[in-house]
């Protein structure tokens, strides 16, 4: 709480020096004609209106708290020759920029706009076309990636960069951004206490949000279509995960969601439709799976081992080749009460919960686990007798693995 | 031989059995599209339908007719004509009148619904060759197990053995010999075992063609770099056709030795 009134005693400060601040127009029949000549000329937090027109610039550094906006979305071609903006100073605002032909390099992470040990910054209304890496904030706390659009061409994952990328730094809120086309769209790296709400994040080459080493971080109301992978989640703790929507991320090695060495997290109310596999778990423990639709995917969960003390509770399964894959004997995991499109039992007390028991693993999904080549039956009548056989009389699936309490109609 | 072939197609095609047969996919055909609009869910649905019926109808019926019709071709090996010509038209007759059943039946509800207009027609039209190929195959089979059997029970007994062997036993084998070698490199071996198998070949054909081939994953995509060359689908197609002519030669190659 004191933080807070620090942070409002801080704004209401610059609000204050504001009124004081004078603004510099930039444009091509200005006074000052590019965008570092403004800089240089300005004072601590002054205002450079940036009007309407193209500026060949690169290389741009601010290093004062200064508001840049564009008025009728100036472009700031870059002309592939480096790093467009960087940010060194704490509160510094960039608005309605329209940035193209970021450099490319092999040893050099080129960025758009790169925000470097900086605080309070606003990054809002940039749009960012022909890019390597697009936002890059670098070890700067307490800022706000909103309402930009990042549109890449990448074709190779080797030669491409990043929607968003942020490395050590905390207390970001990442909203309603457009990102596509790029390698990740948004890419966490040692970052705690992040918000991502409300992004669209599609067609990108690898991940459309990638997390790596980052604490406590809560992502919401974000879609994510058709990327190579729509989320993976990896070495991280803490994890809010909720109302997201998971799409035709289809693809002989594309996931809805990936994740991989997580602890204590939550999944709760995502919609996953369409994918290759639903979410893919690997040494994943205590997280807690609500409220989710897995819908036509062809694994709705493939849970590859050492997961324990995981819970699913109130999910839909509905119409998924496989609904979960197991490759072990042994299950620490608790499926309750969700509801299996695939399930065949009745409800004779009519408390909407059927008496028989599912069990989410086929046979088929067990033996393609144990030897991948299997999955060539796919399909195959001989399948489908012995998935019958296993239904009923379970041999190689672990026998506790089952949802002793399954709903009979869709939960809400 | 055109002259028995089309006496045994009209007799045919005048039967009961064909039109029910017709009746039967044009009736599937409308009500899948009925329960979904969607052409190529409706394609997974029917390769499943195809791959299974196909086979045991054309063998049953295969069978059936050979064993009905006795008396006639006795009749006829009595008049001077050819031997293999005799059981060929036969043959031609019974595969060519369940082929059209098939293909019209399946053929008119797709088309109203729109096929010529959608992406599917592809998918569809190779649904279609696979269930044609499938019924060449297994009423040539199942007139070679009628041919040497004079028994009827023994007949249909092996006609359904050899149905169940290739439409589920064949898999069980295939899928342990998988596991049990698991630790050698089944690539190779797996594309072979498919194959051997014509019901195997036309499953793995459509599914390959369909979105759901991603599930496939590694496996898949070895077979797809296999039949998406020109040479994967020439090797697949060769082998359907020898599946045709091999039996069919056994024929009559038997029918030409047979004393009756």
């Amino acid at each position: 709480m004191y933080k807070y009134q620090l942070h409002l005693l801080f704004f209401i400060f610059f609000m204050g020096t504001s009124l004081w601040a004078k603004t510099i127009e930039v444009c091509a029949s200005c006074e000052v004609k590019s965008i570092k000549e403004g800089i240089a000329l300005a004072t601590d937090f002054d205002t450079l209106l940036i009007k309407k027109g193209t500026y060949r610039e690169f290389n741009i550094v601010v290093d004062k708290p200064l508001t840049l906006i564009g008025e009728n979305c100036p472009i700031i071609d870059g002309e592939d020759r480096g790093e467009i903006i960087r940010v060194v100073s704490d509160n510094v605002t960039v608005d309605g920029l329209y940035i193209i032909n970021v450099g490319t390099s092999y040893t050099t992470d080129y960025a758009a706009i790169r925000v470097v040990k900086s605080e309070n910054f606003l990054i809002q209304n940039v749009v960012l076309e022909k890019l390597f890496f697009g936002i890059y904030l670098e070890r700067s706390n307490n800022g706000k990636v909103y309402h930009n659009k990042i549109i890449g061409d990448a074709l190779d994952e080797y030669n491409s960069g990043n929607g968003i990328q942020l490395w050590y730094s905390h207390h970001v809120q990442v909203d309603r951004n457009i990102v596509q086309g790029v390698r990740d769209g948004i890419y966490l790296e040692f970052s705690d206490n992040i918000a991502i709400n409300n992004n669209i994040s599609t067609n990108n080459l690898r991940y459309g949000l990638h997390f790596m080493f980052s604490n406590d971080d809560v992502y919401t109301g974000n879609t994510f279509e058709n990327n190579g992978a729509g989320v993976a989640v990896m070495f991280s703790k803490g994890i809010k995960m909720e109302r997201n929507i998971f799409k035709r991320n289809w693809g002989t090695a594309a996931f809805g969601m990936l994740l991989k060495e997580i602890n204590d997290a939550e999944i709760i109310g995502n919609t996953f439709e369409e994918n290759t596999i639903g979410i893919n778990i690997e040494g994943s423990n205590r997280i807690v799976y609500k409220n989710n639709n897995f819908i036509s995917n062809g694994w709705a969960v493939k849970v590859l081992g050492a997961c324990y003390t995981n819970s699913f509770i109130n999910n839909n399964f509905l119409y998924n080749s496989f609904d979960i894959s197991y490759n072990s004997k042994l299950n620490d995991n608790v499926f309750e009460k969700n509801y299996w499109s695939n399930y065949t039992g009745y409800d004779l007390d009519k408390d909407g919960i059927g008496d028989v028991p599912y069990r989410p693993v086929k046979l088929f999904s067990y033996v393609v686990n144990r030897t991948p080549e299997t999955i060539i039956l796919l399909r195959s009548m001989f399948m489908d007798i012995i998935d019958f056989s296993e239904k009923v009389s379970p041999v190689f699936t672990p026998d506790n693995l089952l949802d002793a309490m399954p709903l009979m109609k869709r939960s809400e | 031989m055109l002259k028995i072939l089309k006496y045994s197609f009209y007799d045919l095609m005048r039967s009961r059995w064909s039109y029910v047969y017709f009746l039967f996919y044009l009736a599937l055909g409308f009500v899948l599209l009925f329960l979904n609009n969607d052409l190529s869910k409706a394609v997974i649905t029917l390769m499943n339908v195809i791959i299974v019926l196909v086979p045991l109808i054309s063998t049953i019926f295969g069978v059936m007719y050979f064993y009905n019709s006795k008396e006639f071709t006795e009749l006829l090996l009595a008049q001077p004509l050819k031997r293999s010509s005799i059981f060929l038209g036969q043959y031609l007759g019974v595969a060519g009148s369940l082929t059209l059943s098939l293909v019209l039946g399946l053929g008119l509800p797709f088309v109203l619904y729109g096929l010529f207009k959608s992406d599917t027609i592809w998918d569809f039209s190779l649904l279609l060759i696979t269930g044609a190929f499938l019924t060449l195959i297994f009423v040539a089979l199942a007139f070679n197990i009628a041919i040497s059997n004079e028994n009827k029970i023994k007949g249909f007994g092996y006609a359904v053995l050899l149905w169940l062997f290739l439409a589920v036993i064949y898999d069980g084998l295939f899928l342990m010999s998988l596991i049990l070698f698991e630790e050698y490199p089944l690539d190779s071996f797996s594309l072979a075992a498919t194959m051997f198998n014509p019901i195997d070949l036309s499953r793995t054909l459509i599914l390959l063609k369909l979105d759901i081939s991603a599930l496939l994953g590694y496996t898949g995509a070895i077979f797809k770099q296999f039949f998406g060359t020109y040479t994967g689908l020439t090797v697949s197609i060769t082998t359907l056709i020898l599946w045709t002519v091999l039996p069919i030669w056994r024929l009559s190659y038997k029918a030409k030795r047979k004393d009756f």
